[in-house]
């Protein structure tokens, strides 16, 4: 990377996407800094997973500009810009028909990485996210635990050293001392690989615990992007709810405070 | 004879029609897969085609394989007799389930892995081929199987067409009331059908089975992969192998000096052919055979010129071909088909042969004796308690069926049952029907003890045999003519019974009986 580390890695500047008439994203403008992990938050249907694949350019957006690296993705071939981009997905989306080995190796080998170094590379990062390379680089996806997969996942993701990772709810599914657990290697592993990372969630434990700043997402709208400190100091009626959640869990907790 | 001697005795015929029927089954599903497969492909990528496409492949297969035949004989390139039609009719036959389980498959594959396979940064090419089509894989082989199946049951319908394969026994078996014949057409179809049900059905449990849990290890993988290559390799082989003896067979087709002889799915018209054949061979021609050609399908054959000639009854002609309402003058039909022939088919109509075979209509003889039956105006006050089967000819043509009842003022029990005219006799004389209309000259009437009642009202046109010829193949053939000259007048009704006797009920070979009878007329 020669670009210096002020300017941003990914540039939202007025984006706008619907889905036929029905609007999902509005005026959207923000950017992330190189080595920061921005959290998207919001509830479902509020457009979080549409800002990411606008990133990649899985959607083009209706208008305004989406940039990487300072360039808008209209200008990126689709190809190079996705392979450039580690993708991560609830349930990991691993092919069922490949083996652990070849899910992990499967976009160096699109760039023709030679045999040796991408088993190297396969070894190398299913250390990373801790799984036995032995045991387990010859499995299929359906002979793995649901954290396993998800380690697979994130292992793929990482595979031809991209510069950005975006992940959709990649520990939505898993159970949450499993959830906690790939958590907290997922913070080890950002920060030993000083990757920028867009992650997007709807639970805001999982957003005060991994991002550098949280972007608010409401009915495709970005109501703030605040660092997790001044996230849970705002006065924002959503972040209001969203803090809400926290001090209410434990009450709710307690059987007889509950029903109350 | 039991089965299995007939199997033993019959056995190099066997293992030639099971090679011909493997043969279709296995070139027609290649080209079904080879057609059907990238067909669904681009169904799944082009929504607006899907419907359409998979609505005329539907309607394909509802069209019944006898009337998809009779379609495609006077088609040029797709068309004709032997194996080219039946194939072009097996791969129309088998298309739908090879297409629609494509598409299925593919649009079955989860969304979520489809996005991924996009967010890695596959080309639609890579995304098609290394994950939309293995995993839609297990479903295209079930299409491929369902397609297989069907196409093993279809390729005995197309012995009709002289395409060969085990139908040639079904329907020989059919006409001559044979079971040994039938089982041995039918015995091997089904046992094929299984086979090969079970065999994709291993292929595609394999493929499911990677998509799965637990079982699948990467060397089990490769020996499949290895086993799977192994099959196809061989199915190849074999299918060239069949392949060149088909082609050898058949190439002869347009030599000069070359005649195709057709003749109708019944022994009697087999027989006159058979006649026609072994003169010419005689003659020193070469001939090539195409019997048993339901419906009008000789009709389309000869105008097409896939057959230079063929026995057809003068009533026939006039009536169900040149749309003449029925009379009864035999003199004033041959005339007018002989002249209509020639002018509007450019076709000539040989001198009668000597004998008459009009519609008779039967009923079981002891029913005759118990109730005294000689005319069918006897017969009609209890014909309101019988049911009655006919052919599917003599429901459909002007001297059939409504004339028919029209004239007598009869009623029967129920509506006629419509079915095989071989099948009538059989149904006839085993009760399940009481009154049928069979050919006059029917070796099993009297076989079966079936009694045909008078047409008192001289209701049938008269069905003097003739031979049917091309004018350009008699110009070609200076024999042909030779030889009809000799046959005019040369075969009384008694004798054609005879020699339908022979056949049906002795089931001695047509070329015997017919090399006998040529000795004895010493022709």
């Amino acid at each position: 990377m020669t670009e210096s580390a002020d300017k941003p890695l990914v540039e939202f500047r007025d984006v706008s996407f619907s889905h036929g008439s029905t609007p999902i994203i509005s005026h959207l403008t923000f950017a992330v800094q190189q080595g920061e992990t921005l959290v998207m938050l919001g509830e479902s249907g509020s457009g979080k997973t549409t800002a990411l694949k606008l990133i990649n350019r899985l959607l083009l957006p209706n208008s305004g500009q989406v940039l990487v690296e300072n360039k808008p993705t209209t200008e990126w071939d689709p190809i190079r810009l996705r392979r450039r981009t580690g993708y991560v997905i609830q349930e990991g989306g691993l092919f069922p028909h490949f083996t652990v080995e070849k899910n992990v190796g499967l976009v160096p080998a699109l760039e023709r990485w030679g045999e040796d170094k991408i088993k190297n590379r396969v070894n190398e990062l299913l250390s990373i996210v801790g799984l036995e390379p032995n045991e387990f680089a010859g499995r299929y996806p359906g002979e793995l635990s649901g954290g396993q997969r998800q380690r697979v996942g994130v292992a793929r993701a990482l595979a031809a050293e991209p510069p950005l990772l975006l992940l959709d709810e990649p520990f939505g599914a898993l159970d949450p001392l499993t959830r906690a657990s790939l958590q907290r290697e997922f913070i080890d592993i950002s920060k030993r690989l000083k990757k920028t990372a867009v992650f997007v969630t709807h639970d805001v434990r999982e957003a005060l615990l991994l991002g550098s700043r949280i972007g608010l997402m409401h009915k495709g709208e970005l109501l703030l992007l605040e660092t997790p400190e001044n996230f849970l100091k705002s006065k924002n009626k959503q972040a209001l709810a969203y803090q809400e959640t926290l001090t209410l869990a434990p009450l709710n907790s307690d059987p007889v405070e509950g029903r109350a | 004879m039991s089965f299995w001697h007939f199997l033993q005795q019959n056995w190099p015929e066997l293992l030639q029609h099971l090679r011909e029927h493997l043969w279709l089954v296995f070139i027609s599903t290649l080209i079904a897969v080879a057609i059907g497969i990238p067909t669904g492909i681009l169904l799944t990528r082009k929504k607006s085609l899907r419907s359409p496409v998979l609505g005329i492949a539907n309607v394909m297969q509802t069209i019944p394989s006898l009337a998809l035949f009779g379609f495609l004989i006077p088609l040029p390139f797709i068309g004709g007799i032997g194996a080219r039609t039946a194939i072009v009719a097996l791969v129309l036959y088998s298309l739908l389930p090879i297409i629609r389980n494509t598409v299925t498959g593919i649009l079955g594959v989860d969304a979520n892995v489809r996005e991924a396979a996009v967010a890695m940064g596959m080309t639609g090419r890579q995304v098609l081929w290394q994950v939309e089509l293995p995993l839609a894989m297990s479903v295209i082989i079930t299409g491929v199987r369902v397609a297989l199946v069907i196409a093993i049951g279809v390729t005995t319908i197309a012995a009709a067409v002289g395409a060969g394969g085990l139908g040639v026994f079904i329907f020989r078996g059919i006409r001559q009331f044979d079971n040994n014949l039938l089982l041995a057409g039918a015995v091997p179809a089904a046992l094929l059908a299984l086979i090969a049900d079970f065999g994709l059905g291993l292929l595609e449990g394999r493929f499911s089975a990677v998509r799965r849990r637990k079982t699948a290890t990467a060397s089990r993988r490769k020996g499949f992969a290895v086993a799977a290559i192994t099959a196809i390799a061989v199915a190849l082989v074999t299918g060239i192998y069949l392949g060149s003896r088909d082609s050898g067979s058949h190439s002869a087709q347009s030599q000069k000096g070359h005649v195709v002889v057709g003749s109708k799915d019944f022994t009697e018209s087999a027989l006159l052919g058979e006649i026609v054949a072994q003169m010419l061979e005689a003659r020193g021609m070469a001939v090539e055979r195409n019997f048993e050609l339901g419906g009008n399908l000789p009709h389309d054959a000869l105008l097409a010129g896939k057959i230079d000639l063929y026995p057809e009854y003068t009533g026939t002609a006039y009536t169900a071909i040149l749309k003449h309402p029925p009379v009864t003058d035999p003199r004033t039909v041959y005339e007018q088909v002989k002249k209509e022939y020639a002018e509007k088919f450019n076709v000539a109509v040989s001198e009668p042969l000597g004998f008459d075979n009009t519609f008779a209509i039967l009923v079981r003889g002891a029913e005759a004796r118990r109730l005294k039956l000689k005319t069918i105006s006897d017969a009609v006050p209890y014909a309101q308690n019988w049911r009655a089967g006919f052919g599917q000819d003599f429901m459909s043509r002007a001297d059939g069926y409504p004339g028919f009842v029209k004239a007598y003022g009869l009623k029967f029990a129920e509506q006629p049952r419509e079915m095989d005219l071989s099948l009538t006799y059989i149904a006839l004389a085993s009760g399940k029907v009481d009154l049928i209309a069979g050919n006059s000259t029917e070796g099993r009437i009297a076989a079966l003890d079936l009694f045909q009642l008078e047409d008192d009202r001289h209701y049938f046109p008269p069905y003097e045999a003739v031979y049917l010829v091309r004018n350009d193949s008699l110009s070609r053939l200076p024999a042909l003519s030779e030889v009809l000259g000799k046959l005019a007048h040369a075969i009384p009704t008694e004798e054609m019974r005879q020699l339908n006797y022979e056949v049906d009920a002795n089931k001695r070979g047509q070329a015997e009986v017919v090399r006998e009878w040529l000795k004895r007329k010493g022709f």
